[in-house]
């Protein structure tokens, strides 16, 4: 198959379309812009839709009308762009949506900065709304992923109608690898048990998120959570690198991953036996995993642009053993020699 | 709310019974009696069932009393998050080119905190109905002041009636919408009584029928009583609708370009395997193989200079020359704060493995197109390394065990008549002298793929490549004497 130069929030688009998404909407946000750009030029030359959406919120919402007519929808955006979506997803994930959110992260808290940062795990991974409800979470590490996981994440969301975000960073979505195009494009049909899309087999349907009645809602909060279970069975996705005889690991995941694996290389000539566990998936989080590597003695550090916001559930994962941190923040990505003598320091 | 159940089941449009809403009345819905909701409700109803559009509809119900429209009415239906309904529309309408789509909003929930959506799905044009209860207070939250509360109004937060000095004046939504240009109708009606009903009802089909027509945006106001908060018999709250809402929002159709608008149609989406490579240009795409190749040092080069030098497109150029030889490779262009600045750089990794970070703090080699760069980046440069500078820097002294070599890049670009090309003379320098593991064909290649649309400038440019090239022979040359 054909394979390009291309950067990572274009790859967004190439996967979505080649998975069958049939809308975007957004809105403009540094430096998620590029996937509004090239969503604005390919949709539209295979009769998809797009619209520039007047805020976030709308964008989302839009999402949730399309999405409720049973197509594959996506969205992107950036830090405080997704705070604005929070009350959409919300409802999405309330009403059983299936939609596909991209979220290259950059610096905050606040207005922040354009830079990269990782610092939207816990709103991505914890809910980010409110009420009790989980989005799974994707995290690509190159621009291969960007495509690969974005098209992934249209197939969980149909099969659990559920949202999911793809969680990258500024780095992710501006730079250029070789992208493997998709081998094949696919065709999505609208699923006539629960869409409303303004037909006759879909006119007895219905999407809401109210329920009056205290123990129907109850019911059905039982049923989302039993659905998060199934998700937390079957989709755990993670990559281990030189891990097999591993004594000290780092965990991390998305574009820091990458310098922990060179911090990895680094470290094995130095003559300590360090490996690398990337979370490919970030909700469900592969705890199994972790725990069975804690179990062998293994000692851990986070490797994340975040103040721990992941190692709390590494924490959890190892049965609360110390877990140690290396981090950036500002729009600073981590250096690899910092990493290095962390690995040494905890070795 | 409710206090008495009002029967509406089996009216034109509207289901028999109500099993969504459950509980002792199976036919009466949950408004108060004299409420305008119910009304309204009938009146939809009534125009779906007599166009026979219930299949194609969805209704969009919002937070507010109405929230449970999807008890009632007998078609498709939407529940939306306070104010949002007009995007939830613009969604399911851009979706589904067939759909006929309605909004059912009050005027705490379309005013207030949805003015932004209300007035956007607007001026896009949306096809879309919205039905807008103006019942001059919230209901369903208790009978808080609304937008529309009128001046001197009493309500749950403004106690001794609504001060425009505190709290503005009324908004006239019709009035706003008709300022803008795409709206195909624009009506306000009542639902105070019989008489006024008639007309509501014509108002309430004519927005319908423009969208089983699929023409555009229709929007039509309706002064509602709100028997129940305000606190009135079903004589008083008719009065205060008559004569005090109807003098701060006067009955009128705004607008009618029905006759005028024609019908918008989206094409269907194509899925297609084939459009879809066709729009990215991939059917007739290379197909690399990467080999792992541990014996090949990776590379890291930094290119940097000011905005308009081309110091991305160079950085590009390399990376496309990598991936046409089968290495692995990152390009990454830093856009820092720096970047409004002027100044602009970039990474490339080539490697014979997967590579790990893209950014390049340690280049092995560095490209510097003006003298800040060359001063900010030449101290980390590696041991060993080399940095090619454009001559125009000036006089520069390379750190120690660092290899620099002054290229005359914008020099012979300019001699050419191509100014802006002084990146592909420096490309050209980086071929000669970079060592960094390519073929030299894979530079020249990597022309005629960035200007595969402007095939006109490869010669010029591949000239200038080779001028650049020579120079940096040249330099290295005489610096090895
Ligand atoms: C984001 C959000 N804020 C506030 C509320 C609470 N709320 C529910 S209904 C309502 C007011 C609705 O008033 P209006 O639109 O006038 O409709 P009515 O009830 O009068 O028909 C409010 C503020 C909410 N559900 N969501
Ligand atoms: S509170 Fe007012 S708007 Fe709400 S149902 Fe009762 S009368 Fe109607």
């Amino acid at each position: 198959m054909a394979s390009q130069l291309i950067d990572g929030n274009k790859a967004v688009i190439v996967g979505a379309l080649y998975a069958g998404c049939d809308c975007f909407f957004g809105y403009p946000i540094t430096p998620a812009s590029e996937i509004l750009h090239e969503a604005s030029r390919y949709f539209p030359k295979v009769n998809r839709k797009f619209v520039q959406a007047e805020s976030e919120e709308a964008a989302i919402n839009m999402v949730y009308g399309a999405a409720g007519a049973g197509h594959r929808v996506l969205a992107a955006s950036s830090g405080p762009g997704m705070s604005l979506k929070q009350e959409g997803i919300t409802y999405i994930a309330g009403a059983e949506l299936p939609c596909v959110i991209v979220d290259i992260c950059r610096a905050g808290p606040g207005l922040g900065n354009i830079g990269p940062e990782q610092s939207d795990y816990n709103q991505a991974c914890k809910g980010g709304g409110h009420g009790c409800y989980h989005n799974i979470v994707l995290a690509p590490a190159s621009v291969q992923e960007m495509c690969d996981l974005t098209r992934k994440g249209f197939d969980l969301a149909f099969k659990y109608r559920n949202p999911v975000v793809i969680l990258a960073d500024g780095v992710l979505g501006h730079m250029v690898e070789p992208l493997e195009y998709p081998k094949d494009a696919f065709v999505p049909v609208i699923d006539p048990t629960w869409a409303v899309a303004g037909s006759a087999e879909t006119r007895g349907n219905l999407i809401t998120s109210i329920e009056l009645n205290f123990d129907e809602m109850e019911r059905h909060n039982y049923k989302l959570q039993e659905k998060y279970e199934r998700i937390r069975k079957n989709e755990v996705a993670w990559e281990g690198y030189r891990l097999e005889d591993a004594s000290v690991v780092l965990v991390s995941y998305g574009i820091s991953s990458r310098i922990a694996r060179s911090a990895v290389d680094a470290a094995r000539k130095a003559g300590i036996k360090a490996g690398l566990f990337r979370p490919i998936a970030l909700f469900p989080f592969p705890v199994n995993a972790l725990r069975a590597l804690a179990e062998r003695g293994c000692k851990f550090i986070s490797v994340e642009m975040s103040d721990g916001q992941m190692r709390e559930d590494i924490r959890l994962a190892t049965g609360c053993k110390p877990v140690g941190l290396v981090s950036r923040y500002g729009g600073n990505l981590i250096g690899m020699e910092s990493v290095l003598s962390k690995i040494k320091e905890v070795a | 709310m409710a206090a008495v159940e009002k029967v509406i089941g089996g009216h034109p449009g509207m289901y028999a019974t109500f099993p969504r809403k459950g509980g002792a009345a199976p036919t009466a819905t949950h408004y108060c009696p004299g409420c305008g909701h119910g009304i309204l409700h009938k009146l939809i109803g009534e125009a779906m069932a007599d166009l026979g559009i219930q299949d194609r509809c969805v209704v969009i119900s919002p937070v507010g009393c109405a929230v449970f429209a999807y008890y009632y009415l007998d078609c498709g239906h939407m529940q939306a998050a306070h104010g949002r309904a007009p995007a939830i529309a613009t969604g399911i309408s851009r979706a589904e080119n067939d759909s006929i789509v309605i909004s059912y909003q009050g005027d705490g929930d379309l005013g207030s905190i949805g003015l932004n959506e209300t007035i956007q799905a607007a001026n896009r044009g949306e096809k879309l109905a919205v039905f807008f209860v103006n019942n001059s207070v919230y209901g369903m939250t208790g009978g808080q002041m609304a937008p529309t509360t009128l001046i001197g109004e009493v309500t749950a937060t403004t106690p001794t009636g609504r001060d425009p000095q505190e709290q503005g004046y009324p908004i006239h939504i019709c009035e706003l919408l008709d300022t803008l240009k795409a709206p195909v109708f624009i009506e306000r009606a009542s639902l105070s009584d019989i008489e006024h009903i008639r007309k509501a009802r014509r108002a309430v089909k004519k927005a319908l029928e423009i969208q089983r027509d699929k023409k555009g945006y229709a929007f039509v106001e309706l002064l509602s009583p709100c028997p129940t908060i305000l606190r009135m018999d079903a004589k008083a709250i008719a009065n205060f609708v008559n004569e005090q809402m109807e003098k701060e929002f006067p009955l009128k159709r705004f607008r009618d370009r029905s006759g005028e608008a024609g019908s918008i149609n989206r094409a269907e989406s194509d899925f297609s395997q084939e459009a879809l490579d066709k729009a990215f240009g991939c059917e007739s795409g290379v197909c690399v193989q990467f080999q792992d190749d541990p014996e090949f040092v990776a590379k890291g080069v930094k290119i940097a200079g000011f905005g308009g030098q081309g110091v991305l497109s160079m950085g590009l150029a390399l990376a496309q020359a990598s991936f046409g030889s089968g290495r692995y490779v990152s390009y990454y262009p830093d856009y820092g704060p720096e970047q409004r600045g002027g100044t602009s750089n970039c990474s490339v990794v080539i490697s014979g493995q997967p590579i790990g970070s893209p950014v390049v703090d340690h280049p092995d080699v560095l490209v510097a197109f003006n003298r800040p760069s060359l001063e900010k980046f030449a101290p980390t440069v590696k041991k060993g390394g080399l940095i090619l500078y454009d001559s125009q820097a000036g006089s520069f002294q390379a750190p120690d065990g660092v290899r620099a070599i002054s290229v005359p890049a914008t020099g012979i670009a300019e001699e050419r008549g191509i100014p802006q090309a002084a990146n592909t003379a420096m490309f050209g320098a980086l071929m000669q002298a970079g060592n960094l593991g390519l073929p030299r064909e894979a530079y020249g290649n990597a022309f005629k793929v960035t200007f595969a649309k402007k095939p006109k400038l490869i010669p010029k440019n591949l000239d200038i490549l080779e001028a650049g090239a020579h120079a940096a022979r040249v330099l290295e040359m005489s610096s090895k004497k």
